[in-house]
């Protein structure tokens, strides 16, 4: 009973928080609302036995993908963006793309969710993999990744080096005429380089640094 | 009925464990400033009680007797909960922490992921105060102590991997059984020189204490907060930095283990041979504090990504290559 209580606690906030993130004013709400969200599925996850998944959830999500949207979101300013887009007349070209993308993902949970209940044997290769009795949760998805689907899964790895790449040449410049402190200079200066013994004759002055 | 006697038990055991931390989260304060006091050759808190051991106690009333004050520009629910959630989050990952084979509140599987995970929210209590507060200086530092905590958070992950490695399993208890004939400690130690380096950085300690640097943004995150929200703020703060060095003797020098299994070593409970290495740790850390200039912004960015980051990569590489050369690799 204390699973049910729980379990229908952590989605009702679930279900909730993921509204609010659409309909709170302030965008700065919206991200904590998504935070919480986020929160909420990985109880879920561990209340299903799946301890692994639900603290990787917290970790890379909660701990580190929300931080980047916090920062985008209070260092932009979106929140007075997103209050002229619901007051000005325009907003209406934005919501016929959501509804349809909303309907596509709508349609595609139907699609696998019928799927699983009434075409169990499509499923069946997945489920047989997943099986590991008496071993713990992190030890049976490390032995699935790094065996039946090591292919996919350095593939995705490639991915995402290729999309870091990506986003490091989008975002490097170089920069002219900017000093930079360069440790192995400092450390290798020379007395006789740094310091210059000058005659100075009176009312002429003398020009150093050129 | 069931429920409620399990639910009694369990309040009994946080109880038991909580009030000991928040009773060392305060010595530990007046430990920090004496520490620091000795090193510029001063006396420190020493009046209020014998030794001054009951400064923080004095601090603790004055603060709560003090009036809150919230700024009225600012976000009052975010700003109320910030210090709220700094606190929570510092105490709750209390509870995987293994003081002896059974004293544990929760033995669970995936503890050392569990507190990585709680440590790492542990920015959101600083970017609310810093964003909640609506002001110049606390969103100036909330953006520093964010990019900070991000960054120092990877090398530390690599680091627990080193671990992780040769110990074979993400329970903390295993971690610590794994150390009976050797702590991590002598092989991996340039592994916990960056963590405890990473450690500093992360729970926003001198010198990486930019986030509050008082010469640069008064007092960073913390500015608009006063009275009670300030303490909760400050005992999150220690609170966290006692489970940094919680997690670095749990990681690295073989937790509630006694350095020799002998006669007269083995008559100390675990219990406070972990203390013992907690306090070892955090008397290095005000000394850090006390005998380090900080360290500049983007100084400490390159430490983090440049030389962190890359340097406890390679360890990865090299612990593996030699635990599957050598055949050591733990199998279970």
């Amino acid at each position: 009973m204390a699973h049910a209580i729980f379990f229908y606690v952590f989605s009702t906030i679930a279900i909730i928080s993921a509204i609010m993130v659409t309909a709170s004013k302030n965008t700065v709400h919206s991200v904590f609302f998504l935070i919480l969200d986020f929160i909420s599925v990985s109880c879920l996850f561990i209340m299903i036995g799946a301890e692994f998944l639900g603290m990787i959830m917290l970790i890379v999500y909660v701990g580190a993908v929300a931080v980047l949207f916090l920062f985008v979101v209070m260092m932009l300013n979106v929140a007075q963006q997103k209050n002229q887009w619901f007051l000005s007349s325009q907003s209406s070209r934005h919501i016929p793309i959501g509804l349809i993308i909303g309907t596509i993902i709508f349609f595609e949970l139907i699609i696998v969710i019928g799927g699983w209940k009434y075409k169990p044997e499509l499923f069946e290769k997945a489920n047989s993999t997943s099986s590991f009795e008496g071993i713990s949760n992190t030890h049976s998805l490390g032995q699935i990744l790094y065996t039946d689907f090591i292919h996919i899964f350095q593939i995705s790895g490639m991915v995402l080096l290729v999309a870091m790449i990506g986003a490091i040449v989008l975002t490097f410049r170089q920069r002219e005429g900017v000093k930079k402190q360069s440790y192995i200079k400092q450390i290798s200066r020379e007395r006789s380089e740094g310091v210059e013994v000058l005659e100075v004759q009176s009312n002429k002055g003398v020009k150093i640094d050129d | 009925m069931e429920y409620v006697s399990i639910i009694f038990g369990e309040v009994y055991k946080i109880l038991f464990l909580l009030v000991p931390v928040l009773v060392s989260v305060a010595m530990i304060v007046w430990l920090d400033r004496r520490v620091w006091a000795f090193v510029q050759k001063r006396q420190g808190p020493n009046v209020v009680g014998p030794f001054g051991l009951l400064q923080s106690l004095a601090d603790a009333l004055k603060y709560i007797f003090k009036e809150i004050i919230i700024p009225s520009s600012s976000n009052k629910v975010i700003f109320i909960l910030a210090p709220i959630v700094t606190m929570t989050l510092a105490l709750v990952a209390w509870a995987v922490i293994p003081f002896s084979q059974t004293q544990v509140i929760a033995d669970i599987n995936v503890g050392i992921l569990y507190l990585f995970a709680v440590s790492s929210l542990g920015v959101y209590g600083i970017i609310m105060g810093g964003w909640a507060s609506n002001s110049k200086y606390p969103f100036l530092g909330a953006i520093r102590s964010a990019a900070q905590m991000v960054s120092y958070e990877v090398s530390i992950g690599i680091i627990i991997i080193n671990v992780l490695l040769c110990v074979g399993s993400l329970n903390l208890s295993d971690i610590v059984l794994a150390q009976q004939n050797l702590w991590f400690v002598i092989p991996l130690f340039p592994m916990f020189v960056i963590f405890f380096i990473s450690a500093l950085a992360e729970t926003n300690r001198p010198p990486f204490d930019l986030p509050e640097a008082e010469a640069e943004l008064v007092a960073g995150y913390q500015t608009e907060y006063s009275g009670m929200m300030y303490a909760m703020f400050w005992l999150g703060e220690y609170a966290n930095i006692l489970l940094m060095c919680a997690l670095g003797s749990i990681l690295f020098l073989g937790g509630w283990l006694s350095p020799i299994e002998l006669y007269p070593f083995n008559l100390i409970p675990g219990a406070l041979w972990l203390a013992f290495k907690i306090l070892f740790l955090f008397i290095l850390f005000a000394l850090v504090k006390a005998i380090v200039p900080r360290y500049r912004y983007d100084q400490l960015m390159r430490l983090g990504w440049k030389v962190f980051l890359p340097l406890s990569l390679i360890w990865v590489v090299l612990t593996a290559s030699y635990l599957f050369y050598f055949n050591l690799l733990p199998t279970n």
